[in-house]
């Protein structure tokens, strides 16, 4: 006795559930049943389960029956002629959709000469393991799990044709790269999500060899004649956006060039971009700092009218100037409202991007790097048929990680370019290496793939052969441009009067704790000490009672507020933070005492 | 030979140094002007391995260990049916081992045995021993030990047929349990032991109490021995027994007490005394360092297992141990738990020297390391 449900409602029981489910299966496939049924039989609990709702994940399988596959050699060329459709199949029971639990009672063959008498179901193509993008991986069944893994984490990341609507589009934080190419080796998959539609990467030359060490660890050599050509260039947009806010009391912002009575107004030349209606106009070329929308608010507090001013405009400046660190052309200007009826204005600012040392690219194999130099292209390694690289490679990235797609991809992609033709690199159903090595042979190369290479700055061959094809190179998103940061002085924070932190504000970079403990460790005393010295601070110590003294410019002597002028008071360099340190111990009412000695 | 090239370097280098030259040159026969060679390159290697005033060994020592265990917590290896038994390695047990924890996770001894016994000759003999062992408390042999609540009393069942295979008797365990147990009489009443607490208003929870007192109660073997395993290291027999008790596993006979060891340190500063702790100490993290493939100096170790043993007591770096022990209140406050630090240090009143590194980069000043440690003494002339 074996119980049955429906949907998760108990229905009956019945006697033989092999046989039931069986008999239902078998209706299902002769079409009397709903396709959409799934069907499972539970041992562990002795339970049938019959499924109808919506909202399960299914896919589809080959049925097999007593070790044969159901999709024989005679309807598949039926669907080579378009005479059956795919629908057809499901309701002729070839093919089913199952859901998670119809699966447990399967046991699907990953290939069709896997088959035994066992198998119930066939997969369609075993690709069917990997994912959307990880089936863009050219040759994956060539490659190490993990760089797949890796490979289709930096796909998403890829520089190309984001939208096709990008050119009216506000987005934040985008790129476009400006000639995008199709890959020569490609799969079934790009076919299937029409990648040529919108591709994001660059069939690239590229070299495996070492390039005056600018290639170590993972970086690479870039030609700068590729460069001037148009190679990894894109344009990247940053929008800004101002909205004309309502305030309580009818107050608003006003988006316009400041009155010159506005509270923190600039100066003229800071404004000079913006045309009568405090916007910038559009094509022009804006540095760091300067303003692009301009607006004026209401004073903070109401109350905040200030009597000496002899103006009675106390307006705020609150304009809105270009991120520290960039330039750009205005793109676009957007003058609009929002939805409560404000005012709002939005620009965008366009940046073309030219490679430089530090834009992140990488192959399609999990295999990214930084660029580390740029070589003049007559600096650049040739072949013996005249063929610059675009890329130099270190073939030190391979052998531990194993990436032997990569160098299929390579190989493919250098027959594709001389034969004028796609090469299929679909994960276990691609043109076999073999048949390139084979093509190779046939164009006239050594099948390895491998070429005599002179140095472009002596002239000399190279002693060893160097394999040479063409890859698919993404630009990554992520480029110098958007991290360099650096500073000297600047910003401090107003408690503990050391540098504040982030790119965003022009911060200081930390010398951390570990940092600080490998100057201790080589002895440089002296060196921390001024490494530290970001918040000295002159303290004036009272030698009488230890407390911190004040010291009063305008006589120009310092004095004790507990013993008065009458005490010895000397002034000490410490950092501010002890200083604050000593004050907070104060305000818990712990009497700090600073008591100085005589260095020499 | 040469002693009296020998004698000129007294003081230049170690007494053992010289000892170990000089039997070298004689196995050597060294010619005096090659002893002299010999001496000057011991001389100049000794002065080289020697460390520089000022040079910071506690920084160096901690960032040589720092740098390796952050590589070790990612790839600790797991060994997968192998007939050793589970320990505690990797991060774990180095932090173990530093902390000085009292109560370790995976207590273990070595136990090797005295010459005739340590071959796989005689196996009834080495069940013997292991038998003498191996931990085999009451729980083990009782059916069940059940209060009686009519009674107030406890009833425990033997199994005899279990207590048969053990090789232990009726009359030891009731022995065991008048030794174990002094609060309560037991009696043999036919089927089962009766327990009866001696104090006179006898409740339930104290009853109870006894019940799982009982439970524990050794009957046989070496307490706190949870389990033995005999393997084969280098052809000879050696017993792994997870579960420590040094002290009563020396005292059997058959145990060679010269190699047997516990990677338990406090056991063994119990047994043989705060030197052997230091070398223990030394030992279970070198261990743990050569098990993950990795190279730390043995002298950072030696520098670690010194301080945490100067005392003469086990003390681990924590901020209960010698952290907690730092004479300045501002290096003690950074460390851990600051508010309890600077509230005592206010409430007598202490005085921080600035003698140290931290207090010292807290106040911008130069630390008294390398190049801030020397100071310039000048002469100055008579009358200025």
């Amino acid at each position: 006795m074996v119980d049955v449900y429906i949907d998760e409602k108990f229905v009956g029981t019945v006697d033989n559930a092999k046989d039931f489910v069986a008999s239902i299966k078998e209706e299902r496939r002769k079409g009397k049943l709903p396709s959409c049924l799934n069907v499972e039989f539970d041992k562990e609990f002795n339970e049938v389960y019959v499924h109808l709702s919506t909202g399960r994940a299914r896919r589809p399988l080959i049925v097999v029956e007593n070790g044969v596959s159901k999709l024989t050699p005679e309807v598949v060329s039926k669907l080579d002629k378009n005479e059956m459709t795919f629908n057809e199949l499901v309701e002729k029971g070839i093919i089913e959709y199952l859901d998670a639990n119809e699966e447990e009672n399967t046991y699907v063959a990953l290939n069709e000469k896997h088959l035994t008498k066992e198998h119930t179901h066939l997969e369609i193509d075993p690709i069917i393991i990997l994912g959307i993008v990880t089936s863009l991986v050219p040759y994956a069944n060539f490659g190490q799990s993990a760089r797949l893994n890796r490979g289709s984490k930096t796909q998403k990341q890829g520089l190309g044709v984001y939208a096709t609507n990008y050119l009216i589009r506000m987005d934040t934080d985008v790129s476009v790269l400006h000639y995008p190419q199709r890959p020569i080796v490609q799969s079934f998959m790009h076919d299937v999500i029409k990648y040529q539609k919108h591709p994001s990467g660059q069939n690239v030359v590229i070299a495996l060899m070492s390039f005056d060490g600018y290639n170590m660890l993972d970086s690479i050599v870039l030609n700068k004649g590729s460069i001037d050509r148009g190679l990894a260039r894109s344009t990247y947009y940053r929008p800004y956006t101002v909205e004309e806010l309502r305030y309580s009391g009818g107050m608003t912002d006003e988006i316009g060039i400041p009155d010159k009575e506005v509270k923190g107004y600039k100066s003229e030349h800071d404004y000079r971009y913006l045309e009568e209606d405090g916007i910038v106009y559009p094509e022009a070329k804006i540095n760091a700092d300067d303003v692009i929308i301009g607006k004026s608010s209401p004073p903070r507090f109401l109350g905040e009218i200030e009597e000496f001013s002899i103006a009675a405009n106390t307006r705020r400046e609150s304009s809105i100037a270009i991120r520290q660190g960039e330039d750009g052309i205005v793109d676009m200007v957007i003058v609009t409202e929002n939805e409560e009826g404000n005012k709002l204005v939005r620009v965008r600012l366009r940046n073309e991007r030219v490679p430089e040392a530090g834009d992140k690219f990488a192959s399609r194999q999990g295999q990214k790097g930084v660029i580390g130099l740029i070589v003049p292209q007559a600096d650049m390694p040739f072949t013996a048929s005249g063929i610059v690289p675009d890329l130099i490679f270190s073939p030190h990235s391979i052998p531990s990680r194993m990436t032997v797609n990569y160098l299929i991809e390579i190989i493919g992609g250098k027959v594709g370019a001389l034969a004028g033709r796609y090469i299929d690199g679909t994960t276990f159903s691609a043109e076999s290496e073999k048949d390139l090595r084979k093509y190779l042979k046939q164009l006239g190369f050594r099948e390895n793939g491998t070429e005599t290479m002179y140095s472009g700055i002596t002239g000399e061959r190279f002693k060893a052969t160097i394999f040479v094809g063409s890859s698919y190179y993404l630009k990554l998103k992520y480029m110098v441009a958007n991290k360099m940061h650096a500073r000297a002085s600047g910003r401090i924070q107003l408690l503990t009067r050391q540098p504040i932190e982030g790119r965003s504000k022009g911060g200081g970079l930390r010398l951390g704790e570990m940092e600080k403990d490998c100057f201790v460790a080589h002895g440089a005393s002296l060196l921390l000490k001024e490494r530290f010295d970001s918040d000295k601070h002159k303290i004036y110590v009272c030698e009488s009672c230890g407390m911190l003294g004040i010291y009063d410019s305008m006589r120009g002597k310092a004095y004790c507020i507990k013993c008065g002028l009458n005490t010895e008071i000397t002034a000490v360099e410490m950092s501010y933070a002890f200083k604050l340190l000593m004050d907070e111990l104060k305000s818990m009412g712990i009497y700090p005492k600073v008591s100085l000695k005589s260095k020499y | 030979m040469h002693e009296d090239l020998a004698r000129e370097y007294k003081g230049k280098i170690p007494e053992t140094l010289l000892k170990e030259f000089e039997k070298q040159s004689e196995d050597f026969k060294l010619s005096k002007a090659d002893a002299k060679k010999v001496l000057e390159k011991l001389e100049a290697r000794y002065l080289a391995s020697k460390i520089n005033p000022g040079e910071a060994i506690g920084i160096i020592t901690a960032e040589s260990f720092g740098e390796p265990s952050t590589q070790m917590t990612l790839r600790t290896f797991h060994f997968a049916g192998v007939a050793e038994a589970q320990i505690s390695l990797g991060l774990p047990r180095l932090i173990e081992i530093f902390d000085a924890r009292k109560e370790i996770e995976t207590p273990l001894m070595e136990i090797y045995l005295k010459s005739p016994y340590n071959s796989n000759a005689d196996e009834k003999k080495l069940e013997k021993i292991i038998a003498q062992i191996k931990e085999i408390n009451m729980e083990e042999v009782a059916t069940s030990i059940s209060l009686n609540l009519t009674k107030m009393h406890v009833e425990i069942r033997l199994n005899k047929k279990r207590m048969k295979d053990l090789e232990v008797s009726d009359a030891s365990v009731l022995k065991q349990l008048k030794i174990s147990i002094k609060t309560s009489d037991f009696e043999e009443n036919g089927e089962f032991i009766v327990a009866t607490p001696k104090s006179k208003e006898n409740t339930l929870p104290l009853l109870y109490m006894l019940k799982e007192k009982i439970k524990e109660v050794t009957v046989k073997g070496t307490e706190g021995i949870k389990q033995v395993l005999p393997v084969n290291r280098n052809n000879e027999l050696v017993l792994l027994a997870t579960g420590s008790n040094l002290k009563k596993i020396l005292e059997i006979d058959e145990v060679d007490a010269t190699r047997t060891t516990t990677n338990d340190i406090f056991e063994i500063q119990k047994v043989f005394g705060i030197e052997a702790a230091r070398n223990a100490i030394i030992h279970e993290a070198l261990r743990v360092i050569q098990d993950q493939a990795l190279e730390i100096d043995i002298r950072h170790i030696m520098f670690i297992a010194d301080l945490m043993t100067t005392t003469g007591v086990i003390k681990g770096i924590t901020r209960s141990g010698i952290t907690g022990e730092k004479e300045s209140v501002l290096a003690r406050a950074s460390f851990e738990t600051p508010i309890v630090h600077i509230m005592n240090a206010s409430l007598i009143g202490e005085v921080d020297m600035l003698n140290s590194v931290i207090e010292n980069v807290l106040l911008n000043q130069p630390v008294p390391l390398g190049t801030g440690l020397p100071g310039l003494v000048t002469k100055m002339k008579k009358g200025d």
